[in-house]
């Protein structure tokens, strides 16, 4: 043999011991994440968990804004609440709802376009998903106004053709108008949110390997087949996190309530921010936003349990 | 055979491992070691993935802290020194090349975190000992892998480390290059003459470029010699199976006469030199006979009385014959084991040796080896045997991930 | 045959070039309106073409003032998000500590909150702290709900480098310091700027939560929103129009300098 060690038989009785200098940097290297997490977390807690807080105990206040709120533990402001307000509530879910399936089915035509079908233009089709984001929201959802306005060429050609007959006879249309409808609401709704529902549908399509098309094809699967047993499977993660990006906020949005639809189309969003920014009822606006996130949270939850995806946190 | 961690720090020595051990949790990659590296030398880590060989590799660049022991670089402590302070240099696996930085820029990092100004004569020469002074301004991505390769090696030599760290630096290649860069690398080190330690699954590279290797099983070195040495002599189940492949048979010792051992296996009689076992053994005890499968001659039965005199016999019959070009491999079915392997040069091919055909097995005592019979018989067969860790370049989670044991993170990306 | 041959293997693109006409819609709308010179206060039916509005753009009371708000809010907010995000999503993504589970949840939450349930909480806080509103009040609830965003995009890209590249850095005698600026940073670059993008046109176009913390302060979203009570002037179209363009000119261009880098190398 060259050398002249060997491997020692079995443990040494006494284990050379650790160096002090490398149990204090282990021991500085323990606090890094801490010090790196201090300042963000610092900021949620402060303004994002003690404002929630703070929300659930002003939801038990009684009180006006001349005498002060004090802490009641009325819980009556919650039954009222609902009483009250619950056709809202309804509408949000099913508006939100709604307008989550119809950015789903006018999404993933879109996406699955720009990751398999647009080959040079992808990049340019990509710019034009997420180009809208960079006008204000608020100018293009005035621009909805304009489109849906009663003379406008849209709303007459819809009337032309009688389709304006059929969706009030759904019952979400009234008489020859377009404008301060359900549809209208809807319609905003889904326009909005519907490049939060591409991005992510497009990322999960991405990344399916095209090959695995034509594996499937050589596996006497057509192209629906193909699509219903492998291509969709693989996207679900894109669909329950664009699912998601569009139906929380579009239950709690009220901009398109507001300006698209009439006092009949009002959803939650609109009664908080009426309740806090002109009725001045504080513990009624509270308690509604509380109600709202307990049951946004549950379906979140269910619906996070029931796709089986962890990957969003 | 051990040394005593008493003896002068040698300065003949580039690497002293002195009880070095390695535990995540409950599981141990490494079990307290200790191994010495000559300076000028060419030492090779052998083992199967999850053996704890590139956690040794890290604990000697400073990017694993051990749990336990010392390792010293030629004579000086550098335990508790961070990576960046160890004259250490590593070739990754993958390389690891900085993508947002040229070729050029790549290898003169380490001269300009030195504070080295004038880089630029010692990058061009580097460059040239690895061919690729014109490609000083690509990305890596524009590279093929052997370019990468040759790349990291440059990075890491250019800065004269004391010893050169190599881990699994040709596992992506593909085959034809690996033996293309098994000599180039081999070349290089012979012209700078810098103590390289490269750790590696595959035992022909090992055998092929390192004048001492060290085979290394479960956190443990099982054996450490030059390759022919570690070839001819092996000193475990595990090193006799892994190194090549064996062929042990499981025999009782008769008796002992004049250096002799004579064994009975099956009611076939075989001898063996004392010299050559492993086990210390006396009448009556058990013992396994090893031969290599290109030690034997295969001839068929009716040929028996050719047979000279004196030489180990076995009977048995082919149950498998593959022609592999420079040799046919025989499987051969006998009383004293299934399977034997058989590799005949293909000088004169014997038409009568098909599979069923009745053969003699016969081979010089003297290539017999013996290793102690408590041991496990199949250790180190083609269980362990893995395909190359990582070849896609599928980053490995943190370091911890060379310490998962085989068959977790690298059977599961395959 | 043929026809329907081809309309059926070009169906989804079909569907999706119809789609992508519904998002652009309303830019084109709002650009043509650009043009308008309506007869009444609201300019919602065209009347004839005048480039009035975008010769004199500010000659709206207040709505440039506005302008110039957001974009002060939106630099403040994104710089500090920027921040606070990569440090939260380094510790994420890099340590395995006590309480990471529970900061993944924390991060994720804001992201499952409707605007308005976080608005009307950290109004309702602000107001009975008896905080002033206005500037500072925005600027915070800002960088609050951009931070999660941050996280997220710097998290994922830093979890997608191969640490072995940070060793191999220190490997060569680069300091933690040095390997953070030359090696973790350049890497971790594309998502710490693709957050602060993310950022900066969340925290410009945000009208909901901004209503709840504003006071009298008018953001340009807020000014949009109040002037589409009264009848939105025309200059709002040029601003929206003029964004539109900027974003669109700015991520061509840096597309442009990305292919041309890569041609170059």
């Amino acid at each position: 043999m060259t050398t002249t060690t060997a491997p020692l038989a079995d443990a040494p009785p006494d284990p050379a011991p650790v160096p002090a200098a490398l149990k204090r940097a282990a021991r500085r290297r323990r606090s890094v994440p801490y010090l790196l997490l201090l300042a963000g977390v610092a900021w949620l807690l402060v303004f994002f968990v003690a404002p929630m807080v703070y929300q659930a105990s002003t939801s038990v206040q009684t009180g006006s804004l001349d005498t002060g709120f004090k802490v009641t533990w009325h819980f009556a402001t919650y039954w009222n609440a609902l009483t009250e307000y619950w056709p809202h509530f309804v509408r949000s879910l099913v508006y939100s709802g709604i307008a989550t399936v119809l950015c789903l089915a006018i999404g993933y035509p879109l996406a699955y376009t720009i990751a398999f079908r647009a080959g040079r233009w992808r990049n340019l089709l990509l710019i034009l998903v997420i180009a809208p984001f960079f006008t204000s929201f608020l100018i293009r959802t005035l621009a909805w106004e304009t489109i849906l306005a009663d003379q406008s060429p849209v709303v007459s050609f819809l009337n032309r053709v009688h389709l304006l007959d059929v969706t009030t006879w759904l019952g979400v249309t009234e008489g020859h108008r377009v404008m301060a409808t359900p549809l209208a609401v809807v319609c905003g709704l889904t326009y909005n949110f519907l490049p939060f529902m591409i991005l992510p549908l497009y990322t999960s399509l991405e990344r399916v390997d095209g090959r695995l098309h034509e594996a499937a094809g050589d596996l006497y699967a057509t192209p629906f087949t193909t699509f219903r047993k492998v291509t969709f499977p693989l996207s679900m993660p894109g669909v329950v996190a664009g699912t998601l990006l569009t139906f929380i906020p579009a239950s709690g949005d009220y901009i398109n309530a507001e300006l698209l639809g009439s006092t009949n189309q009002k959803m939650i969003g609109n009664v908080i921010q009426s309740q806090f920014l002109r009725v001045l009822d504080y513990p009624t606006a509270a308690a509604l936003s509380f109600i709202l996130m307990a049951v946004i949270l549950a379906i979140v939850t269910l619906y996070i349990r029931k796709a089986g995806t962890e990957e969003l946190v | 055979m051990t040394t005593p961690s008493t003896t002068s720090e040698a300065t003949g020595d580039a690497v002293r491992l002195t009880g070095i051990s390695k535990t995540y949790g409950s599981f141990t990659a490494v079990h307290p070691l200790d191994l010495t590296v000559p300076a000028g030398s060419f030492f090779a880590l052998l083992g199967a993935s999850g053996c704890g060989k590139t956690t040794t590799l890290r604990m000697i660049a400073g990017l694993e802290d051990p749990s336990g022991g010392s390792v010293r670089l030629g004579g000086r402590d550098v335990t508790a020194l961070p990576p960046y302070k160890r004259p250490v240099n590593t070739v990754f696996q993958n390389y690891a090349l900085f993508p947002h930085l040229d070729i050029y820029e790549n290898v003169a990092f380490g001269l300009r975190r030195r504070g080295i100004k004038s880089v630029k004569q010692q990058v061009g020469e580097m460059l040239d000992l690895v061919q690729l002074g014109p490609l000083a301004r690509r990305r890596p991505h524009q590279l093929s892998g052997g370019q990468q390769q040759r790349v990291a090696v440059a990075r890491a030599l250019i800065n004269k480390p004391q010893v050169l760290l190599l881990d699994e630096p040709l596992g992506a290649l593909d085959l034809k290059l690996r033996r293309q860069m098994q000599l180039e690398l081999k070349r290089i080190q012979t012209e700078v003459g810098i103590t390289f330690i490269h750790v590696t699954h595959d035992q022909e590279e090992a055998m092929t470029m390192a004048d001492t290797v060290a085979v290394m099983n479960a956190g443990r070195v099982e054996q450490m010699g030059a390759p022919a040495d570690l070839y001819e002599n092996p000193a475990s189940t595990f090193v006799a199976n892994f190194l090549g492949t064996s062929n042990l048979i499981e025999a009782e010792v008769t008796g002992v006469l004049g250096g002799t051992l004579h064994l009975v296996s099956a009611g076939q009689k075989l001898t063996l030199p004392a010299a050559r076992s492993r086990a210390d053994v006396t009448a009556g005890d058990r013992v396994l006979a090893g031969v290599r499968p290109e030690k034997i001659t295969l001839a068929h039965r009716d040929d028996e009385d050719a047979i000279p005199a004196g030489r180990n016999r076995v009977q048995g019959r082919i149950v498998d014959s593959s022609f592999i070009g420079v040799s046919t491999q025989y499987l051969v079915d006998s009383p004293v084991g299934a399977e034997l392997e058989v590799f005949v040069p293909n000088v004169e091919r014997d038409a009568r040796l098909v599979p069923g055909a009745p053969v003699i097995l016969h081979w010089n005592p003297e290539h017999t080896f013996g290793l102690d019979a408590a041991q496990d018989i199949d250790a180190g067969t083609e269980s362990d045997d893995e395909p190359a860790p990582g070849g896609g370049g599928a980053p490995a989670a943190a370091g911890a991930a060379s310490a998962v044991p085989a068959g977790g993170a690298g059977g599961a990306a395959a | 045959m043929r026809p329907i041959r081809w309309l059926r293997k070009n169906l989804v693109v079909i569907a999706g070039v119809l789609a992508l006409a519904y998002l652009i819609l309303p830019n084109v709308v709002v650009l043509v309106f650009s043009f308008n010179k309506p007869k009444g206060r609201f300019n919602y039916t065209w009347d004839h073409f005048s480039t009035d509005a975008w010769q004199h753009p500010c000659g709206v009371a207040d709505m440039c003032g506005s302008l110039t708000l957001s974009l002060k809010i939106a630099v403040y907010a994104t710089i500090g998000a920027t921040i606070l995000g990569t440090l939260t999503a380094f510790a994420l993504a890099r340590y395995r500590f006590r309480g990471r589970a529970a900061t993944n949840m924390l991060i994720f939450l804001p992201m499952a909150m409707p605007e308005v349930v976080m608005g009307a909480s950290l109004g309702t806080l602000f107001l009975n702290m008896r905080i002033q509103f206005g500037f500072w009040t925005i600027l915070i609830a800002h960088i609050m709900f951009c931070l999660s965003f941050v996280v997220t995009a710097v998290k994922a890209r830093v979890m997608s480098m191969d640490p072995r590249l940070e060793q191999a850095a220190q490997d060569l005698y680069a300091t933690p310091l040095q390997t953070f600026l030359r090696i973790t940073l350049p890497l971790a670059a594309p998502g710490i700027a693709a957050g602060a993008l993310l950022s900066f046109a969340l925290s410009f176009d945000d009208y909901i939560i901004t209503s709840f913390n504003a006071g009298n302060t008018v953001t340009f979203p807020m000014f949009v929103w109040g002037s589409a009570q009264r009848g939105t002037p025309v200059q709002v179209n040029v601003i929206g129009t003029a964004m539109f363009a900027i974003a669109v000119v700015l991520v061509l261009a840096g597309q442009l300098a990305g292919s041309r880098r890569k041609a170059k190398a």
